[in-house]
């Protein structure tokens, strides 16, 4: 079996596990704690922050611990419109985000907010005169992702920053980094994020961990009320295990990113450049992606079906996002790329890991073939 | 194109007389220990200054750890070319071309012929190089009285040395120049300021903490550790004594005298540390008192509390404002640790109006009255513990585990 979905989650490094549990061991006390064992909880926590904050060349009280992307995007999104909804009621995000940014922002639509969804064009990017054109005096917030989570499209978050900056300066940034870091080379400072979500389990860190970095002097509405912790921005006792597990996956994943870059593009390149010359296929992923999400398209066929050959000959893949794949409906992302409903039904998402081979792309390509082989006669032609 | 060199310049150190040696062999030693880590570079010493050759090594990191090293004034860095007309004045265009001028700036040129053979006389190459200057830098005006920036060409046989930037350094009289003193370092903003300044004028400084288990955290006493790890990295290494404070402390509770309870506790600190202050050699006490800052540190407060000891009482700042030593604080790293939140034992048992101008006589009454005061004292300095520190030193208060195990990161 090999395991073609590290966008949905990968395998936890070893020293991971080793960490988390050995941590869980010995430092269960709460870190609000006064004795003895809160305080050594709270120091591993401290240390935790310190670990995440070098890893993305910030400082450690701009990072806030969260329990994952879904919460990072839900705090940063609906935190910032609570806070700053005097300002402006204007939104502006686009209409390939993840589920938990792009809900949370037809959330506040519902709420009285404006939003703008920004298109994309056929390679999944955003075209940045009509970014321009849509800042506006009253947008607090422009969310936008880095890597897309179906088609790995990046977005030209430089240039976005700038635009955003120029037009209005007190807009703020909002990043969704959950599938670059560790993959590409993350620039916050350059970029001028104002907030940026991870998730831990993304980047082989443990599951229900994540953070969100939140620039100096930002402030948000938090979202839970209760205790004091993560500055009085996230009520709920710290996963002490998981925040340190997270760090050194951060620290781990941000030290190999070089490498995983260029060894998976290139498996990357070979996956694409065989796809495209296999008949019946479809590619909705390009070279100048992210290097470890391939998404492919075999119009007629309900991507379940060649979701499910491909399994019994041991290949894992997935349609969509995992968080939407159970649902039938077609790609949101792909539909707003331009493909026909058809294309956009019929997706399979290829996502490698540092563990992955040469030798398993070539596996991976031979069962693909023979799977489009087997099913081709009963796909319905248009 | 970078910079090749960096030039130190030595500062009232140089005033002296028979002790000029002594003072820049510290100096020397202390730039050494800073280079360790910085292994292409190579340093020439040369009357009143020092060169630092880069050998490629990255100028900022190399300043930013040379500021920590007292004794030197300021540094500049500094690019060399072969002493030749063409070549000075190509390299001066480069200069201008690396410091990217914002908007209209005045400057001069100021040039030293130290190689006599040198065909152009000071004066002449003032001129020769300012002026293909303002021709490529429209930027550029001349002023000979204020110039913003003053370019400086040293004409040596074996290189000449353009620089301009003059970057202040730390400072001051080289490390323990000056003697030795005790330094009362509570977890405030003020102390570990004071043991900088101390520092700063040459002075070895050792470290006096006084705790009161269980009226204080264990973090209380971590916090203090922290900040003389910060002092630490201005001096290679430093002596902290940890002083158990408890007994002292609270033997002035229950006298009924409330708002005498901080003098009492002041000169019981007095006391301890000059009682350790004369066990170590040291020869002078150095605390954080800015005057009028609270109700021990008024004149008056100051009259009674400094009579508990007969060793000169060194109190850096104590004409600053408090703004003036919290940038100080930030500036040397030890405000973010001083601002933590954990109690220390001068803050304990403070009564809701403590004496602003308390009674000597009074104090000293009270004093003889608790029989065992002297004891108590002397078993304060008996069960005093004693450690000393580098700036990255690990220290392990409970004799267990170290908390943070450095493989989960």
């Amino acid at each position: 079996m090999i395991y073609w979905d590290h966008a949905a989650s990968t395998p936890p490094y070893d020293e991971v596990i080793q960490t988390m549990g050995e941590v869980m061991k010995q430092h269960y006390g709460n870190p609000s704690s006064i004795h003895r064992m809160g305080e050594d909880a709270a120091k591993l926590i401290r240390r935790s922050r310190e670990v995440c904050a070098q890893a993305l060349s910030v400082k450690p009280d701009e990072i806030i611990f969260t329990s994952g992307a879904t919460e990072g995007n839900n705090m940063a999104i609906k935190g910032a419109a609570l806070q700053y909804n005097s300002r402006g009621r204007h939104i502006i995000t686009t209409q390939i985000e993840h589920p938990s940014v792009y809900d949370s922002c037809l959330e506040l639509e519902k709420q009285g907010y404006e939003v703008t969804f920004l298109p994309v064009d056929q390679q999944g990017c955003v075209n940045l005169d009509e970014l321009a054109a849509a800042v506006r005096k009253d947008t607090i917030l422009v969310s936008i992702m880095h890597v897309n989570n179906e088609t790995g499209s990046v977005q030209p978050l430089l240039e976005v920053g700038k635009l955003v900056k120029e037009r209005n300066p007190r807009t703020l940034i909002h990043i969704d980094g959950v599938q670059g870091y560790g993959k590409l080379p993350v620039y916050l400072n350059d970029w001028q994020a104002d907030l940026y979500t991870l998730s831990a389990h993304k980047i082989r860190g443990p599951k229900g961990t994540g953070i969100l970095y939140k620039r100096a002097g930002i402030e948000l509405y938090p979202l839970l009320s209760g205790g004091k912790q993560e500055a009085g921005l996230r009520a709920g006792t710290e996963n002490i295990a998981g925040y340190v597990a997270m760090s050194k996956a951060m620290r781990m994943a941000g030290e190999h990113q070089q490498v995983f870059a260029t060894e998976i593009s290139s498996l990357r390149d070979k996956l694409i450049y065989s796809i495209t010359k296999m008949p019946g296929l479809e590619l909705n992923s390009y070279c100048n992606g992210a290097p470890h999400i391939v998404n492919v398209s075999f119009p007629g066929m309900k991507a379940e079906v060649l979701l499910h050959t491909l399994e019994e000959y041991g290949m894992l893949v997935s349609t969509k996002s995992a968080c939407s794949s159970k649902t039938s409906e077609p790609s949101r992302v792909l539909l707003a790329m331009g493909r026909s409903h058809d294309v956009a039904s019929s997706a399979i998402r290829i996502s490698m890991g540092d563990l992955n081979t040469n030798d398993d792309i070539q596996q991976l390509l031979e069962t693909l073939k023979v799977a489009v082989g087997r099913l081709e006669p009963l796909s319905r032609k248009e | 194109m970078n910079y090749d060199m960096l030039l130190l310049r030595f500062g009232e150190l140089m005033l002296k007389g028979k002790n000029r040696g002594r003072f820049e062999r510290t100096v020397l030693t202390d730039v050494k220990a800073v280079l360790e880590s910085f292994p292409q570079a190579q340093f020439l010493k040369e009357y009143g200054r020092l060169y630092i050759v880069l050998n490629g090594e990255d100028h900022e990191s190399l300043i930013k750890a040379l500021k920590k090293v007292f004794g030197i004034d300021t540094i500049s860095p500094v690019m060399v070319c072969p002493s030749e007309l063409d070549k000075i004045i190509e390299t001066a265009l480069l200069f201008m071309e690396k410091i990217h001028l914002k908007g209209e700036t005045t400057f001069k040129v100021t040039s030293r012929r130290v190689w006599k053979p040198f065909p152009h006389s000071s004066q002449e190459m003032n001129h020769l190089v300012g002026s293909p200057m303002l021709k490529t830098f429209s930027n550029l005006k001349v002023s000979m009285n204020d110039p913003e920036l003053t370019l400086r060409v040293e004409i040596r046989e074996q290189g000449t040395y353009l620089y301009c930037e003059v970057i202040p350094g730390a400072g001051g009289f080289p490390r323990g120049s000056n003697g030795k003193a005790m330094l009362l370092l509570s977890g405030g903003i003020d102390s570990p300021v004071a043991g900088w300044s101390s520092m700063r004028r040459g002075l070895e400084v050792e470290c006096v903490h006084f705790y009161s288990y269980p009226f204080t955290s264990r973090m209380a006493k971590e916090k203090v550790i922290d900040l003389a790890k910060v002092l630490a990295g201005y001096a290679g290494e430093i002596k902290i004594h940890l002083v158990p404070f408890t007994e002292v402390q609270t033997a002035f509770t229950g006298i009924g005298q409330d708002n005498l309870i901080i003098t009492l506790m002041r000169r019981a600190m007095l006391r301890i540390a000059t009682m350790l202050a004369n066990r170590e050699g040291a020869l002078a006490l150095v605390t954080g008192d800015s005057l009028g800052q609270v109700a021990s540190q008024t004149l008056g407060s100051m009259n009674v509390i400094g009579r508990a000891t007969e060793i000169p009482l060194l109190r850096p700042l104590i004409m600053m404002d408090k703004n003036e030593i919290i940038t100080l604080s930030k500036e040397i790293g030890t405000y973010d640790l001083s601002i933590l939140p954990f109690e220390d034992c001068c803050t304990l048992f403070v009564p809701k109006s403590p004496a602003t101008n308390p009674n000597l006589r009074i104090v000293e009454k009270i004093e003889h009255r608790i029989q065992t005061l002297p004891t108590m004292l002397q078993e304060a300095v008996d069960r005093t513990e004693t450690l000393v520190l580098t700036s990255n030193s690990h220290v392990d208060l409970s004799g267990e585990e170290e908390v943070v195990n450095g493989d989960w990161f």
